[in-house]
């Protein structure tokens, strides 16, 4: 396995994660294929920094988000988060820890129209965790609540306390959102997709509220989102994920300045750019994205890629290696750089 | 309120003057479309911008006369070659819709009948519009031609809706709105729920089709960066308001409106300084009951005492920049401005 290594002590270290979906099985019958959602994925995320992880719908990263916060059970791989002193294997946990480690790890979701409970006001809704979690005295779990709504900009608290979702704007529930997860002062979050259903105008001060915060209880991120110019906001370094595996990770504005895999490339030059003047390069890859169903051993990029050679089409898909300083790349044709 | 540059070139085909639409409903009148004019020209393509609920979709719907039944029209007028559709009876709109004017839904993955072939989807758009009516094979052959023009293969016709990917339902959908060759497609968030790649194709095939057929296209998004990309000119709505509209490139180097000013400040781009943007505070009002005054007056950094009191008018600044803001002198550059 390759070595995808963080500055400093990771917070999160995730190896070999893999996630297969079978297809056609039944009570008594064995899957026809696989779907390799994710297929091997190996990287690491520090405390305090936030990791973007960008591609298109169908590549792997909800399904990554989702297995990180335990939603999903990895088929392989090990999962590991610092707690303390020890390293917890999220992939490994049972029920008895599950408590311990849902203080530790929380998740924030797309849509805030779907992700609250219509029944419930967002004191219920914010102070459910510390319920399940036993955390304080009722009076102490109201001023956390409170405190909160407060941080995420729902203030004055009181008058937010004992609203419903209906009564909300789209951009004030995903605050709301925001609050739950962050209540139990957790120090990992996985966010996905959290401002794609809002307006632009409400997105940029989600974005910064999460980033204030972010600084504020000393968080780390994992950012999901297709949309690379808000990873470019929101995010210390970006993995770029094709078809369950990632194909490309680096620190923003290196991923921007100097895209090396082919497909970030492509990807880059397909995101539209607010300036009529500006000219983006060509798009050179074709079609759109196919689903990894059983896929042959060889690069999961071959079918699209502009460059593809003879030897990409007869060797394994490539591993992901340090192609220059803190830049791993998975592709058979970028020279190495690094010492 | 069409400036005279405008009438000394050639006369738009569709001409949007002083339209006013509310929507009925038990609590009120929602205002929604608040005195909008914009005019397309033959070969241009025109972009709506603005936020959830700001009336893009409303407009869309006026022009097609396909709004709602709540919706009541309070004034103003949908000029189609001089005709004013508001004016027009159902039978004649029909004639009119589909034929002069068409539309590319947004949500490709809903605007299709799961139960019907693609081609027979499109071929019943047609026989109820083009007179005369084609036979059979006729038909077949001009869906196959479209299906070419949009870069699928013309076997697809005889495929279901769930055969097709995101991207080819999207494109199908531009063969359909394109089966009656309008000359005025309105494409309603084309490519909103498409991966940057396909919405790259998709725009390209669109481009490409209105050089080739030389078509008018009004694009409605919400997202500026396409707008950007594929606009002449454009108008800027808030709140059932056109706020601002002129040539695409003016607007964006050099927005006046303060809301505007503040979207385009607030967007993030992967090119250029990686910069912090500047929020828009607040929320869009409620239209059962707009704000006095200027609509954006509540949100507005430069808010003055007029602003609160008197509604602004959509006045030319020079080169058919239009503003509606008493205080547009205040707004900065963009390169400055708000950016910290």
């Amino acid at each position: 396995m390759t070595d995808v290594q963080a500055p400093a002590k990771p917070l999160v270290k995730v190896e070999g994660l893999t996630k297969l979906f079978p297809i056609g099985s039944g009570r008594f019958r064995a899957p026809d294929a696989h779907l390799h959602a994710v297929d091997g994925i190996n990287f690491e995320i520090a405390s305090g920094e936030s990791l973007g992880l960008v591609g298109e719908s169908g590549c792997g990263k909800s399904t990554t988000g989702r297995m990180l916060v335990r939603l999903m059970d990895p088929t392989e791989g090990s999962i590991l988060l610092q707690d303390g002193d020890e390293m917890l294997d999220i992939a490994a946990i049972g029920k008895r820890d599950m408590l311990r480690f849902r203080r530790r790890v929380q998740m924030i979701f797309q849509d805030p129209f779907e992700s609250l409970n219509p029944r419930r006001t967002v004191y219920d809704t914010v102070a459910e965790p510390l319920t399940v979690q036993r955390v304080g005295t009722v009076r102490e779990r109201e001023l956390r609540v409170a405190r909160l709504l407060d941080l995420v900009g729902l203030a004055p608290a009181d008058t937010f306390m004992f609203r419903y979702p209906h009564e909300l704007s789209g951009g004030q529930r995903q605050r709301v959102a925001i609050a739950r997860a962050l209540v139990l002062d957790p120090t990992f979050v996985v966010a996905d997709e959290p401002t794609s259903m809002l307006d632009v105008s409400i997105r940029i001060s989600i974005m910064d509220l999460m980033l204030s915060l972010a600084e504020e209880f000393g968080v780390s991120y994992l950012y999901i989102t297709h949309d690379l110019a808000v990873a470019r906001y929101m995010c210390d370094r970006i993995a770029v994920m094709y078809l369950g595996k990632i194909v490309e990770i680096t620190s923003t504005e290196e991923l921007l300045s100097n895209p090396l895999h082919p497909y970030t490339k492509a990807l880059l030059s397909a995101v539209p750019v607010p300036d009529p003047a500006y000219k983006r390069p060509d798009v050179l890859i074709k079609g759109g994205i196919a689903k990894a169903i059983n896929p042959p051993p060889v690069c999961r990029f071959v079918d699209r890629c502009p460059m593809a050679t003879d030897f990409c089409r007869t060797h394994d898909h490539p591993p992901l290696e340090e192609k220059s300083s803190q830049h791993f790349v998975a592709c058979h044709l970028v020279e190495s750089s690094a010492g | 309120m069409t400036d005279t540059r405008e009438l000394s070139n050639d006369a738009p085909i569709l001409d949007v003057r002083n339209l006013v639409m509310h929507y009925r409903t038990e609590k009120g009148d929602v205002s929604a479309i608040e005195d909008v004019s914009f005019s397309l020209k033959a070969g241009e393509s025109f972009g709506l911008v603005g936020e959830s609920g700001c009336g893009k979709t409303s407009v869309a719907m006026a022009l097609l006369q396909l709004q709602a039944e709540n919706a009541g029209f309070e004034g103003g007028e949908i000029l189609l070659n001089g005709k004013d559709l508001l004016l027009m009876g159902p039978s004649e709109m029909r004639s009119h819709r589909w034929n002069d004017i068409s539309m590319v839904f947004q949500g490709a993955m809903n605007a299709w009948n799961p139960v019907h072939k693609v081609g027979a989807q499109i071929k019943e758009a047609m026989d109820l519009h083009v007179k005369p009516q084609l036979s059979h094979s006729e038909s077949r052959e001009r869906i196959g031609q479209l299906f070419e023009m949009v870069g699928l293969d013309p076997k697809m016709m005889d495929r279901y809706p769930h055969e097709f990917s995101g991207g080819m339902r999207q494109r199908a959908v531009i063969a359909m709105a394109l089966s009656c060759d309008p000359q005025i497609i309105i494409a309603d968030e084309p490519t909103t729920a498409l991966d940057v790649i396909v919405q790259d194709q998709i725009l390209s095939e669109l481009k490409k089709i209105q050089r080739d057929l030389g078509m008018s296209i009004l694009y409605i998004s919400h997202d500026i960066a396409v707008i950007a990309e594929v606009t002449d000119r454009m108008g800027v709505m808030y709140a059932g308001k056109m706020v601002e509209t002129g040539p695409t490139i003016d607007i964006f180097h050099n927005p006046k409106h303060p809301y505007a000013f503040l979207l385009l400040s607030s967007t993030p781009s992967i090119t250029g300084p990686r910069r912090k943007l500047a929020p828009l505070e607040g929320e869009p009002p409620n239209l059962l009951d707009p704000p006095d005054g200027c609509r954006f007056h509540p949100r507005c950094p430069f808010v003055t005492d007029q602003c609160r009191t008197e509604e602004p008018p959509l006045a030319d600044i020079g080169a058919g920049h239009k503003v509606a803001c008493w205080n547009w002198e205040s707004v900065p550059p963009l390169s400055e401005g708000l950016r910290k």
